[in-house]
């Protein structure tokens, strides 16, 4: 014991002693997490991010008016005003996302093709390549306000309303007859008492008219936890792949040693190749340990990320700390020089956690993916560390994620210590 | 005190160590001498309980060494080629850390750490990291950290490796005290003079065999030659050079001669037969430019049992 405690103890003070070392692992993943928390929507305290779009409004018509009108008046949407050659070369040198032209005479056009069949008036909408998702977004917001400002104007007590009906009716009747005709001019004459009745009525009294969309959502972000902390997710994901670079230094640290020769040193005193093995990954893993947690306690004091489950965070760095150090064990197990097991550990690091969703949530992969990630033992680190800060799940989920990243640690030091002593002989 | 028996050890088809055996008396220095590659590390290696031999054993005391946590390693030292230091760790911590590993801790660790430090020279840098020392005093605290839990038998793998000329004398005045306190030493070198300044016994080893096993003296005589005797002629005019050559090995005392321009290495029996040597050449009117006696060397004794020279 008291060999395996000195070996631990020197471990740790030469980690310490490493002012360098230490700065890369902890304030690389802080600001780096820092970074990706508020691509992932912060700490969600502020306003949901608006979608910023180009308007130009080239059409003078009340409705044409009324529709851009509509459109900067909309809560998701931030609206600028502005012309048609600016619009284009915004969105071609990608400083816009997207940009909507309101043509002249669109609104006219509009009013017209509400209820006759023929050629529909164009709405151009100038959208960045890359920016399809949010091309459907606008487009979609588009129909809405479009629809509500064309048939508030027509189906209302208007005179360009009053207007549209009557131009209507007399194309109408200069048509052959048919069904339609007749179902259609019932409809449009109905229409018209209902406008006449509207434009008798005071102003405040009116209802406006038209049509609107039939609904309205309620929304609510559904979590066992806290409110939603980007950071959070964005910190568990920095964290494990920053500790898991700590992690082959424990390795690398290793295979220097035998290179040196105090491998053979160690090896001379009355110790088994076990306790020399043992000491260097329970060191290793109070490293692992000590930095999440103080990663970790940065988050909180700086972006407010709550740690909804105290001991379940414990369960889980400890276990990823333990695998983290069987990792370090297994790179010296089968890195032949130091150099070349960095090499190699370091694209396997950076495959774990691309794979693990520390970069970006598992659940943004493709579904066959997300199936294939579950024997990754990052992606257990970084759904345990999830589930007991934003998604604040139980202790049930925290015994679940450290227990499977425990199995990865018992299996990766297995094999380190096979491979050892398979060498020894 | 330490007894090595029949060791043998191959990876694949290459056989490294072939059957050595000998043994160390308490006190004694032994001198395990041989080429790069002849077999020295893997020897001691299987003596230290680093690697399993596949044939033989190696007790200490009666004791047997094994692999692990093995109780006969508590009496051993080792000093390792390389230097098997903790460069960014102080002095003193590296100390620590090794003694402790032997089971030493408290007061009586940092005592010992003190005492070793004392010993080696090096107790005004105890707390600089091994990293800021010059290669000597990484090589006296490389010793150091053998000697924490005091063993019986220590055991110095080359530990004078690309060391300079006054650094090595250090490092030697450091093995003689210890020599002096009784401790048994095995120390391996590739250096002639080395082991001649410091081995009670030598045990010449190559190609993984033990070819020689006795003490300097008496493997000095068993050589044919006792002394040498270098001469170099200021003419060679009076008899062609064959024939001097050959009349010179025909001297009384004489093993061998060798020719190489105007100078000559003539190996005699003993250093009595010189004056005769010198005296005869007088007498044939050769002027004598320069010439020199020299005892037999180590490198004469590994030439005369291999065929090849130690650095060969």
């Amino acid at each position: 014991m008291t060999a395996i405690i000195a070996m631990i103890r020197k471990d740790l003070i030469l980690y310490l002693n490493d002012k360098r070392a230490l700065m890369l692992n902890l304030l690389m993943p802080i600001v780096l997490a820092a970074f990706f928390g508020s691509l992932f929507g912060g700490s969600g305290s502020g306003n949901n991010s608006k979608i910023e779009i180009g308007l130009v409004q080239q059409d003078s018509s009340v409705i044409g008016r009324k529709v851009g009108d509509s459109l900067k008046a909309d809560a998701n949407l931030s609206v600028k005003e502005m012309s048609l050659q600016e619009a284009q070369d915004k969105v071609r040198a990608g400083k816009l996302m997207v940009a909507v032209v309101i043509p002249a005479g669109f609104g006219d056009a509009a009013g017209q093709s509400l209820f006759q069949s023929g050629s529909k008036p164009e709405l151009p909408v100038y959208y960045d390549p890359s920016q399809s998702t949010v091309l459907a977004m606008v487009k979609g917001l588009l129909t809405q306000h479009v629809m509500q400002g064309v048939t508030g104007e027509v189906m209302g007590g208007s005179a360009t309303g009053a207007k549209f009906t009557d131009d209507s009716l007399k194309k109408l009747e200069a048509s052959p007859a048919s069904e339609d005709k007749e179902a259609l001019v019932g409809l449009l004459g109905s229409l018209k008492k209902f406008q006449e009745r509207e434009a008798a009525k005071p102003a405040k009294e009116s209802s406006g008219g038209g049509l609107s969309v039939p609904f309205t959502t309620k929304d609510e972000a559904l979590s066992s936890g806290p409110k939603y902390n980007g950071y959070a997710h964005a910190f568990a994901g920095m964290g494990v792949q920053f500790i898991l670079f700590m992690g082959i230094d424990v390795g690398i640290g290793i295979l220097l040693a035998r290179r040196m020769g105090i491998w053979n040193r160690l090896l001379a005193a009355p110790i088994t190749m076990s306790q020399v093995l043992l000491s260097r990954a329970l060191s290793g893993a109070m490293i692992a340990a000590g930095l999440m947690v103080a990663i970790f306690f940065a988050a909180m004091l700086m972006f407010k990320v709550e740690v909804t489950n105290v001991v379940g965070f414990a369960l889980v760095v400890v276990a990823f700390a333990l695998m983290t150090a069987s990792f370090g064990l297994l790179i010296a197990a089968f890195g032949k020089t130091p150099e070349a097991a960095r090499g190699l550990a370091v694209f396997a690091t950076l495959i774990l956690v691309m794979l693990g969703g520390a970069w970006v949530p598992t659940f943004v992969f493709p579904t066959w993916m997300q199936q294939l990630t579950v024997v990754v033992p990052t992606r257990w680190a970084v759904d345990g560390l999830d589930a007991m800060t934003w998604r604040g799940l139980g202790i049930d989920v925290a015994l679940q994620t450290a227990g499977v990243q425990l199995a990865f640690a018992v299996v990766f030091g297995a094999l380190a210590i096979w491979r050892f002593r398979a060498q020894a002989r | 005190m330490l007894s090595v028996s029949g060791l043998s050890k191959s990876y694949g088809e290459r056989r490294a160590v072939d059957g050595v055996s000998f043994q160390v008396q308490r006190g004694q220095t032994v001198g395990l001498l041989g080429p790069n590659g002849a077999g020295k590390s893997t020897t001691v290696s299987m003596i230290c309980g680093l690697i399993k031999p596949d044939a033989g054993s190696v007790t200490l005391d009666g004791e047997t060494v094994t692999q692990g946590a093995s109780a006969a390693k508590q009496r051993l030292g080792l000093v390792p080629q390389d230097l098997a230091l903790y460069e960014e760790l102080p002095a003193i911590e590296n100390l620590k850390l090794f003694g402790a590993l032997y089971g030493l801790k408290g007061a009586a660790l940092n005592k010992r750490a003190e005492e070793v430090l004392a010993l080696v020279g090096l107790s005004d840098r105890a707390k600089d990291k091994p990293s800021t020392f010059s290669g000597g005093m990484k090589r006296r605290l490389n010793i150091a950290a053998a000697l924490l839990h005091d063993p019986q038998l220590l055991i110095l793998d080359e530990p004078t490796v690309g060391v300079d000329p006054q650094s090595r004398n250090a490092i030697f005045d450091t093995l003689e005290a210890l020599k002096a306190q009784g401790r048994s030493l095995i120390y391996t070198s590739h250096y002639m003079e080395e082991v001649e300044r410091l081995a009670d016994h030598i045990v010449i080893i190559d190609h993984g065999k033990v070819l020689a096993d006795a003490p300097p003296a008496e493997l000095y005589r068993r050589l044919p030659t006792q002394a040498a005797l270098q001469v170099e002629l200021a003419d060679t005019d009076i008899l062609p050079a064959e024939l001097l050559v050959a009349s010179l090995a025909g001297l009384p005392g004489v093993a061998g001669v060798r020719r190489d321009g105007v100078s000559l290495d003539i190996s005699l029996h003993g250093a009595s037969h010189a004056a005769p040597v010198l005296r005869w050449l007088d007498e044939q009117g050769h002027t004598l430019a320069h010439f020199a006696t020299a005892r037999t060397k180590l490198e004469d004794i590994f030439l005369s049992l291999t065929g090849r020279t130690l650095r060969d």
